[in-house]
């Protein structure tokens, strides 16, 4: 009696749960799944979590604005844990096991290259919202954050023009990214007419903090009697023993500008910014930007957050402006099929935070315009510079003359990452 | 712009202010130049305001104000006086920007105003601003002060600037008066000056060649006191590493503990002293004082408890002990990640730490470097007189050298471990204070300093703190030396290598010691 009254019992569960297993399929086919792939634990936590919410904020908007071709929209977030390899098996499970029909992610160069493979075997969809070294166009990413001549270049130009330096120092922390612009910009300097001895450069290990030797060099560096200009590719954590050695060392903004591609807002929010106001920064985005639809988005993130103290920086401007151009791509091909999608972003446009418009090219890389920040001393940025137009993105730079001759453009008759316009090939490899 | 040299200053605040706020960088440069040249009081009190980024232009009453930011709107003042007028909100006013080459230029006009002032620090920080842009026209005005100057202090400085004035002349005799006085001179300003000069197409032959001689003599010095600060530099770093290998010394060295959470003890050192300035706002000095005992009690009450919980039930199995280690450090990671976010926060240092110990021009130490190496001594010697000199040290070392008989003497040998662990634990807590001054604080501070700890422990010889001190300042000096030669990529790389050559010829390090982590 007992034994049959629990099995009834378990088969009530059973049938209870199988019910609910049906019910929950039936909404997962009236949701649209966004995959989240950002680290929210080790290394790369520390910048990468803040995208994550940006994505949610996202998501919560487009839902409260009645969803996405009349379905809800469903955020499915997983960690990689700033492990490279774990951001391949992350993104296979996103594509296959969860079926995501995008996925917004990545911020190291590497965790990316990671990913293209599975991403161009399954034929997935990823935003990519960081700035990087370009030399790289897949059918399957597009690259919201600035491309070498978006962000480095345009920064050197400044330099040159506006603070006359003509000494340079390139500080970089050793990995792809750093090496590859610096290998771009010292080029870029040599066309210009500057000499090998004008040119130091200097590679550290990630996390290093003991710069006291280094910041020396670079002030013996700067005292030979032409104006001398760092600029800076130092990730992350390194920056802030470096700044801080600058400081002590007594060297300021006005004698060794540094100008810096990985320092922004949010990594300023970890540091004592007395000393360092006056060096540079140059993004596509400053959270100072006037314009009304950065005030607004502002306000979202504080509300989203509930942090009033929260700051908005580059990567979350890529990050929108992804994540609306896919909105807009998913309504025009009204489906969220990927290879209906993929040619409905080509010349999309949307507004950009700060007050112009971005558009998709057809290599995959936006049209955005490049700011230099000044450091203030409240950790925001005073935009001292802009570019005139919008600036489109390379994808493969024409600073280095093996790649000055290949060029991206995915629609037809190249449709091709990587075509060479001397030999009129592709390739062959996809990205 | 020929209109600029109408207006009069006393009402520049009124009429020029639209114009001004919505002038390019050039017109801006020239405006900076009318200004530098008006001796108002107002002129200089607008200077001073832009520079300081506190200039702004008020539509409302189409004029400029001082202002500074209140939370998040802009508290305005008036430009003399500085009688509070008006709060408004961000958009109401326009600020007048400042770029770094136009606040030299402001910084330039402002030192030459206050070169006749009658307080001699003003004086100096003038000087020390003019000599960074050194200006032909300023040689009347600079050697009239020097024939004036009754004061010992900004002699010095005074005779630098004029030689470099000097050396922007285009008459050879002054060029070369210039070089006579900056012959021996270290600073980099010196050496700037002459090499720009060096630089100049119309110099004679005598010139070029006087230039040429006093500056190869200028970079012999500097090349000498360039390796005295790199030895010093490397005395700095070897007592960082120090600090973070001294707690492990006990654990490891003494207790034969593998504890592979060390590192996340500094840590919670440096989040205490980030707490603790929290709590103390505004005082950042004693702040850092109370740090000191606060951080040694927390890591170390942390560290007793991780002993009793986990390390107790596993002596005498290693890989296990290293295993539960690894997952405590993660553990406490993830601890700190959850209760202060994921970003680093900002422990500012002292004023006292701030700035350089200067020797002279080719030879200065900063401040929080000393810091740490004074720090570190002392805390070196605190635990030497603690292992050597009380009766602790005599039991601890009586259980780690034999805890069968040091337990039938009467010693509670479980207490002395766990009361050891806290005590190398709360060391690492200490050493968290220390580099909070140095570099960011943040979850993965840990991971910086482990790998780097048992490498010093491990060379030192195990179980030996006095093998920790010099190893731990050797391979500081040593980084120091390869790192100019060869990057510090691959300094770390041959450091590493040549350690691990060390330890197969000497596997008990630079002096062994007996004791139960030898024997086992």
């Amino acid at each position: 009696m007992l034994s049959t009254l629990s099995i009834k019992k378990r088969f009530a569960a059973l049938s209870l749960v199988t019910s609910l297993l049906t019910l929950n399929s039936v909404s997962a086919a009236d949701s649209i799944k966004v995959g989240v792939l950002h680290s929210l634990s080790g290394t790369m936590a520390i910048s990468e979590t803040t995208l994550k919410d940006t994505v949610l904020m996202m998501i919560d908007k487009q839902n409260e604005a009645g969803g996405l071709l009349g379905k809800q929209l469903e955020a499915v977030v997983v960690d990689p844990a700033s492990n490279w390899p774990l951001f391949a098996e992350k993104t296979r499970e996103l594509l296959e096991k969860e079926q995501v029909d995008v996925i917004f992610g990545c911020w190291t160069s590497v965790s990316r290259k990671s990913v293209l493979p599975v991403i161009e075997e399954l034929n997935g969809l990823l935003f990519y919202p960081v700035q990087y070294e370009g030399e790289e166009s897949s059918k399957n990413v597009f690259y919201t954050g600035a491309a070498p001549n978006q962000q480095a270049i345009p920064a050197v130009d400044y330099l040159i023009g506006e603070l006359g330096a003509e000494r340079f120092v390139l500080a970089g922390t050793d990995y792809v990214y750093p090496r590859t612009t610096n290998k771009i910009l010292e080029n870029y300097l040599k066309d210009l007419g500057v000499d090998d001895s004008d040119i130091m450069i200097n590679y550290t290990p990630f996390g290093h903090s003991d710069w006291q030797t280094i910041v020396s060099d670079i002030k013996a560096f700067g005292s030979a009697g032409k104006k001398t200009a760092v600029v800076s590719t130092i990730n992350g954590d390194a920056n802030v023993p470096f700044y801080k050695e600058l400081g002590n060392q007594g060297i300021s903004a006005e004698d060794i500008p540094v100008i810096a591609f990985s320092v922004g807002e949010e990594e300023l929010s970890g540091f004592d910014t007395g000393p360092l106001v006056g060096h540079l920064a140059a993004w596509n985005y400053f959270m100072s930007a006037e314009a009304d639809i950065n005030d607004e988005f502002i306000e979202t993130w504080h509300q989203f957050t509930g942090d009033e103290g929260r700051v908005t920086n580059d990567p979350m401007e890529a990050t929108y402006i992804g994540f609306e151009m896919w909105v807009k791509a998913v309504e025009k091909a009204g489906t969220t099929d990927v290879d209906s999608v993929r040619p409905a972003l080509y010349g999309t446009a949307v507004p950009n935070l700060t007050g112009g418009t971005a558009v998709m090219h057809t290599n995959h890389h936006l049209q955005k315009p490049v700011l230099i920040g000044e450091i203030l001393e409240d950790g925001q940025f005073e935009i001292v510079s802009a570019t005139a137009g919008e600036v489109i993105g390379d994808a493969w730079t024409n600073f280095l003359p093996d790649s000055a001759k290949i060029i991206a453009d995915w629609t037809s008759p190249v449709s091709c990452g990587n075509y060479n316009l001397e030999t009129q090939q592709c390739s062959g490899q996809n990205f | 712009m020929a209109l600029l040299a109408l207006f009069s200053s006393a009402t520049f605040a009124f009429e020029e202010g639209l114009a001004l706020s919505e002038s390019s960088w050039e017109e801006k440069a020239e405006w900076i130049e009318t200004l530098s040249k008006d001796t108002t009081d107002e002129a200089e009190q607008i200077l001073q305001h832009w520079v300081g980024g506190n200039l702004f232009y008020w539509p409302a009453e189409n004029r400029l104000v001082a202002g500074t930011k209140e939370g998040r709107k802009y508290e305005l003042r008036e430009i003399i006086g500085g009688l509070v007028i008006n709060v408004v909100k961000r958009k109401a006013v326009k600020k007048i920007k400042v770029n770094n080459k136009l606040r030299r230029q402001i910084k330039q006009a402002l030192a030459y105003r206050s070169l006749s002032s009658p307080d001699a620090s003003k004086r100096l920080k003038a000087i020390t601003e003019l000599k960074r842009k050194p200006d032909y026209s300023l040689l009347q005005t600079l050697l009239r002060l020097e024939v004036a100057n009754p004061d010992l202090t900004t002699a010095r400085d005074l005779r630098t600037l004029v030689g470099l004035v000097y050396l922007e002349s285009s008459k050879s005799t002054e060029q070369i008066e210039g070089i006579k006085r900056l012959t021996g001179n270290l600073s980099s300003e010196a050496k700037e000056g002459l090499s720009r000069l060096l630089l100049r197409e119309d110099l004679t032959s005598d010139v070029r060649a006087l230039g040429q001689r006093t500056i190869k003599d200028i970079e012999k010095k500097l090349l000498y006191w360039g390796h005295a600060q790199n030895i010093v530099f490397g005395v700095s770093l070897g007592s960082i590493l120090l600090l973070a290998a001294v707690g492990l010394a006990i654990t490891f060295g003494v207790m034969g503990v593998i504890n592979m959470a060390h590192g996340e003890f500094i840590m919670l050192g440096a989040y205490t002293t980030f707490v603790v300035q929290q709590i103390i706002p505004g005082n950042s000095a004693t702040a850092l004082l109370v740090s000191i005992p606060a951080a040694f009690m927390i890591a170390g009450a942390a560290g007793i408890l991780l002993e009793k919980s986990v390390i107790r039930h596993l002596y005498g199995r290693p890989l296990e002990t290293l295993l539960a280690t690894v997952g405590v450090s993660l553990l406490l990671q993830q601890m700190v990640r959850s209760i202060f976010g994921p970003l680093n926060q900002a422990v500012t240092s002292p004023e006292i730490l701030s700035g350089s110990f200067v020797v002279n021009a080719a030879f200065a130490i900063t401040y929080n470097r000393v810091f740490v190496i004074i720090f570190a001594a002392l805390v070196i010697v605190g635990l030497w007189l603690l292992m050597y000199r009380t009766s602790f040290g005599v039991r601890l070392r009586a259980v780690t050298m034999n805890r069968g008989m040091a337990a039938s003497m009467g010693i509670r040998s479980q207490r002395m471990d766990a009361l050891a662990f806290g005590l190398g634990s709360g060391v690492a807590g200490i050493a968290g204070v220390a580099i909070s001054q140095l570099t960011n604080v943040g979850p993965n501070l840990g991971q910086a300093y482990i790998v780097d700890s048992f490498m010093v422990v491990v060379f030192g010889g195990v179980g030996n703190l006095f093998g920790t001190a010099i190893a731990a300042i050797g391979l500081g000096v040593a980084t120091k030396i390869v790192e100019p030669i060869i990057g510090a990529v691959l300094a770390k790389i041959v450091i590493l290598i040549f350690i691990i050559l060390f330890i197969q010829r000497r596997p008990r390090g630079l002096f062994a010691l007996r004791g139960r982590s030898v024997e086992e």
